[in-house]
């Protein structure tokens, strides 16, 4: 690999990469800035833009782009985040003109063909899901989150219930519960996992209160096992007038056998560029729809959309329960139209066998790794779903390496490295989950990686540590790049 | 025939050619691997009352032939260019998006990737995305760019917020021209940390903020001002700087929105006192895709409190631990949701990072030149269009104000009936203010038309020809 200079450093003034047409005689009358632009508001100081021509920034970036790794290269198991194989012809059918060049103010009538398309997906989300209606307008499962818990909030402020203002969130929650929950504008209160890793009702019972506005869950947990006693603990908050949430990032193990509406969640967000394989994209675009029941669909954000009874699409912005606009126009629509896709790619069999393909690799995997290296905390035993999470700790008693250079050293086989450090309560935390398009040599692969990581720990400590050393660039001065005194976030201005 | 979920089990399978395991000698022998005679076994801790006793209701899988045809047969019935001639804007713009950058962004190394929490093997996105920061600031004049919100809606939001972290204040003053569904978001990110909003109104006339009337709203209790520039009728605002004068001499912050493609030729947000900037960038680059994904702006001047309450993530430049390599990785985590939770400065995991680097591109394609002459091909066509239609005695513009790309104007009839006649011409246009200000009797007739250097004389031409119709009829 090499050093690629910044787009700064590749300028050369008077380069360009831009071609506009000249301006025609008409216009150029009507060209001149000083006429039309205030001088108090005229750019009146250089920008300093870097200069390069085209096969430059080709290059740069493509150069760029063989330092990224991505999982059209390799498997990528990181946990909770599915990053399963993204369909390239979803990628074909998004480019077509006749979704790429709508404006969102378009007249409704010139709009029917993707309202007809987001309304499907809509019906196969809540049928997949078991709600019974969704928005698709978050941007993100984040946002799914921050829209369902305003749901909540107004929802209680209608019953006369204002005063509950504590929103229940394991302890083995995905960082984006607690902080949606208080963006909100509720209370935080933690419910410790089981001995068995699970939240019982019987915890609930014990934090449970008036204040109880809701609880937050995503199922199967973190820890990659099923709530069991989902059923129940739905109950308990439904009898104390509280609200379940259902965080949809583990959905790709149910899809077609388990629904969230059935287990009594009351909101759901789906994640589409984990369990409907639209791509990651280095951290978004993604979309976050959120799916109620019946009883909730009041209050869904602005617009939602209505088939009139001529079998046409409109937007309905007369919604005085709504909880408001979410974001800009409708949602991340060509992230959404590639989920469509997805969902026709592999039909009703099809998302069945994905969720079973899903938690029969991760099984298949947890049972190939080396159980003195690495223990699987919580229910030994219990088959894990579509992910499990291990720990590095004999590992580290016994070597000192730990979850992090374990994670260090799995860049140098070309794969990726499991979640670390999450959640919370398992030390030394590897959270693994390969999905189902990995074929079974890689998923052998894989488990045989962590086992000579683990060998090597014990006789050749300095490797693993020195990890990794085959890739763009080796471990990075982390301290210096976040310590106020040496960060540095922009390229250097130039000087004057 | 759909099967039951017995038939399911036992039934041989087609192989999914997205699922490699899914052939049944591969699967069963995984299974005997593992100890197991059926999958079934890996959900005997799931109550039998939970589990979906029928197939999905959803359509039986569709071949990629089935699929294109079927698509695109819906998509079919959507109406776009060349078929109409498009002059909306109002928050989304109809730009020329340079090849390259679909060439760029279809590369599975950027675009199958995950958020780069691995660095040593993310330099690719990691560096993409710090030069899209460092382009962002240049562009703006802003001292710290993050590496992208949602959209300019959500970035107003969080601005919202963290005006009122910084300030410890609860009010904010937002500019009656803004955009009203903006606004609308601002107040879903606000009323629930319970932060209010006051309106300040604009002058009839020329359609601008005064700061007159903002000094009247301002006192102690207010955290922020925000207005937007150009604003929601395409008008330039010409008081920004003396309304952060007011509003810092006041202890509060300003927050301007602002359309990053006038940016070539208006005088940048950092040197009008600005200390944080919202913005769009998809007009940098970005298809309209019926409005999104988008890609949100977010930049603030140089100062350590308001960078340790800015959402979003970060990247920042470091070395290897020799020293002697430089490298890129995400920093100051501590304000993100996976460290921080409930006490993070925002809940924002996944963003826009991809188009982060479809904007850096752009915006290195454009360069200092590219970015003044589009600006200028842009003002050429909204005056050019100005011009024509006063000729023709229409009330163009209806504002005083100066502009930039979008042309205020005034019809006979009211403007979201405009639209309709207009459409019988197969002109999608103008942006009708009655839709977006019902309470505004004044402005019912008032239109925004949006041009871009997309439009030639011709498109122009038609636009007018067809309104000298419409109201002559």
């Amino acid at each position: 690999m090499w050093d690629e200079p910044l787009l700064c450093e590749l300028s050369k003034k008077g380069r360009r990469a831009y071609s506009l047409p000249e301006l025609s005689r008409e216009f150029k009358k009507h060209a001149d800035l000083d006429q039309s632009i205030p001088q108090s508001m005229r750019r009146s100081t250089a920008l300093n833009l870097p200069e390069l021509s085209e096969p430059e920034i080709i290059r740069h970036f493509l150069r760029l782009s063989q330092m990224n790794f991505a999982i059209d290269l390799g498997m990528y198991p990181l946990g909770s985040c599915t990053m399963k194989y993204n369909p390239k012809v979803s990628q074909r059918i998004a480019r077509d003109p006749k979704i790429a060049l709508l404006h969102p103010y378009q007249d409704e009538q010139t709009i029917q063909g993707i309202l007809e398309i987001l309304a499907e997906l809509e019906r196969y989300l809540c049928e997949i899901a078991g709600m019974d209606r969704f928005s698709l307008a978050p941007a993100a499962g984040a946002q799914g989150e921050y829209v369902g818990d305003l749901i909540i909030r107004n929802n209680l402020v209608d019953r006369d219930l204002e005063g509950k203002d504590e929103m229940l969130v394991p302890d083995s929650a995905h960082g984006t519960n607690p902080a949606s929950a208080a963006m909100a504008g509720f209370k935080v209160v933690k419910i410790p996992s089981s001995q068995d890793g699970i939240v019982t009702s019987e915890a609930v019972k014990q934090v449970i209160s008036n204040r109880t506005a809701g609880m937050m869950l995503t199922v199967p947990n973190t820890l990659g096992i099923f709530e069991r006693e989902i059923v129940e603990v739905s109950k308990i908050i439904h009898e104390r007038d509280g609200l379940m949430y259902y965080d949809g990032a583990n959905m790709n193990a149910l899809l077609g056998r388990v629904r969230p509406g059935d287990m009594g969640f009351d909101i759901v967000h789906i994640n589409v560029h984990k369990t409907f394989a639209t791509p990651h994209g280095g951290g978004g675009p993604g979309a976050g729809p959120v799916g109620v029941t019946k009883q909730l669909s009041d209050y869904l954000p602005v617009p939602t959309i209505e088939e009139t009874p001529e079998g046409k699409y409109r937007f309905d912005y007369d919604r005085p329960k709504s909880i408001g606009f979410i974001k800009s126009f409708y949602g991340n629509i060509a992230v959404l139209l590639r989920a469509y896709c997805y969902i026709l790619s592999l039909g009703s069999n099809g998302l069945r066998e994905v969720s079973e393909q899903a938690v029969l690799a991760s099984n298949y995997l947890l049972s190939l790794i080396d159980a003195e290296a690495f223990s699987t905390p919580f229910m030994r035993g219990t088959p894990r779903k579509h992910e499990f999470v291990i720990s590095a700790s004999p590992l580290k008693k016994k070597t000192g390496v730990s979850a992090g250079d374990v994670a260090k050293s799995i860049l140098d086989s070309g794969m990726h490295s499991p979640t670390t450090y999450f959640p919370l309560i398992v030390p030394e935390a590897l959270m693994v989950e390969p999905t189902e398009t990995e074929p079974v040599e890689n998923l052998e692969r894989y488990a045989r990686t962590l086992n000579d990581i683990a060998k090597r720990s014990k006789e050749n400590k300095e490797e693993v540590l020195d990890s990794p050393r085959s890739t763009a660039i080796g471990r990075l001065d982390e301290y210096k790049a976040s310590h106020p005194s040496s960060m540095i976030l922009r390229w250097k201005k130039e000087a004057k | 025939m759909k099967m039951t979920t017995m038939e399911l089990s036992n039934e041989r399978r087609s192989v999914h050619k997205f699922l490699p395991n899914s052939e049944d000698s591969v699967r069963n022998e995984m299974l005997r691997k593992i100890g197991l005679s059926s999958v079934e076994q890996l959900f005997s801790d799931v109550p039998e009352d939970l589990k979906m006793k029928r197939p999905l209701d959803v359509p039986d899988s569709l071949s990629e032939i089935e699929l294109e045809r079927a698509v695109r047969s819906k998509l079919s019935k959507n109406m776009s260019a060349p078929d109409l001639l498009n002059f909306i804007g109002g928050g989304v713009w109809i730009h020329h998006v340079p090849s390259i950058i679909d060439e760029i962004l279809s590369r599975g190394e950027y675009y199958t990737a995950y958020t780069p929490y691995q660095p040593e093997i993310s330099q690719g996105m990691l560096q993409g995305m710090f030069e899209y920061q460092s382009e962002i600031c240049e562009l703006t004049s802003m001292d710290v760019a993050n590496s992208s919100m949602y959209d300019w809606a959500t970035a107003l939001g969080e601005a919202g917020r963290m005006a009122a972290r910084v300030t410890r204040r609860q009010k904010i003053l937002v500019a009656k021209n803004a955009s009203p569904e903006r606004i609308g978001v601002l107040k879903t990110y606000c009323y629930p940390a319970g932060i209010e909003l006051e309106e300040v109104n604009f002058d009839p006339r020329d359609g601008i903020t005064q700061t007159d009337v903002v000094e009247n709203h301002l006192d102690d209790s207010i955290a922020a001002i925000y207005v937007e520039n150009p604003n929601f009728f395409g008008v330039i605002e010409e008081s920004i700087e003396a309304i952060a004068d007011l509003a810092h001499k006041r202890g509060a912050l300003l927050i301007e929105g602002v359309n990053p493609v006038t940016l070539g030729v208006l005088k940048p947000p950092g040197q009008l006192g600005v200390d944080i900037v919202v913005g769009d960038g998809q007009p940098l680059g970005l298809y309209p895709n019926l409005g999104g994904p988008l890609i949100g702006l977010f930049a603030i001047r140089d100062d350590p409190n308001l960078l340790r309450q800015m959402p979003g993530r970060l990247i920042g430049e470091t070395t290897s631990r020799d020293g002697t390599r430089r490298g890129f990785t995400m920093v100051l985590q501590t304000r993100e949701q996976h460290i921080r939770r409930e006490h993070a400065t925002s809940n924002i995991c996944t963003n826009e990072a991809l188009f982060a680097i479809a904007v850096a591109i752009f915006l290195s394609t454009m360069g200092p030149q590219g970015m003044r002459e589009l600006g200028q091909q842009i003002i050429a066509r909204s005056h050019f269009a100005s011009e024509l239609m006063q000729e023709e005695g229409l009330r163009a513009p209806y504002f005083n104000g100066s502009y930039f790309g979008e042309l205020s104007f005034q019809s006979k009839i009211d403007s979201i009936a405009l639209t309709k006649r207009l459409f019988r011409h197969n002109i999608l246009g103008g942006l009708p203010m009655k839709r977006f200000f019902p309470a505004e009797p004044r402005l019912s007739n008032v239109s925004s038309f949006s041009f871009t250097e997309l439009h030639s004389e011709e498109d122009i031409e038609k636009l007018v020809s067809a309104l000298k119709q419409i109201e002559s009829g």
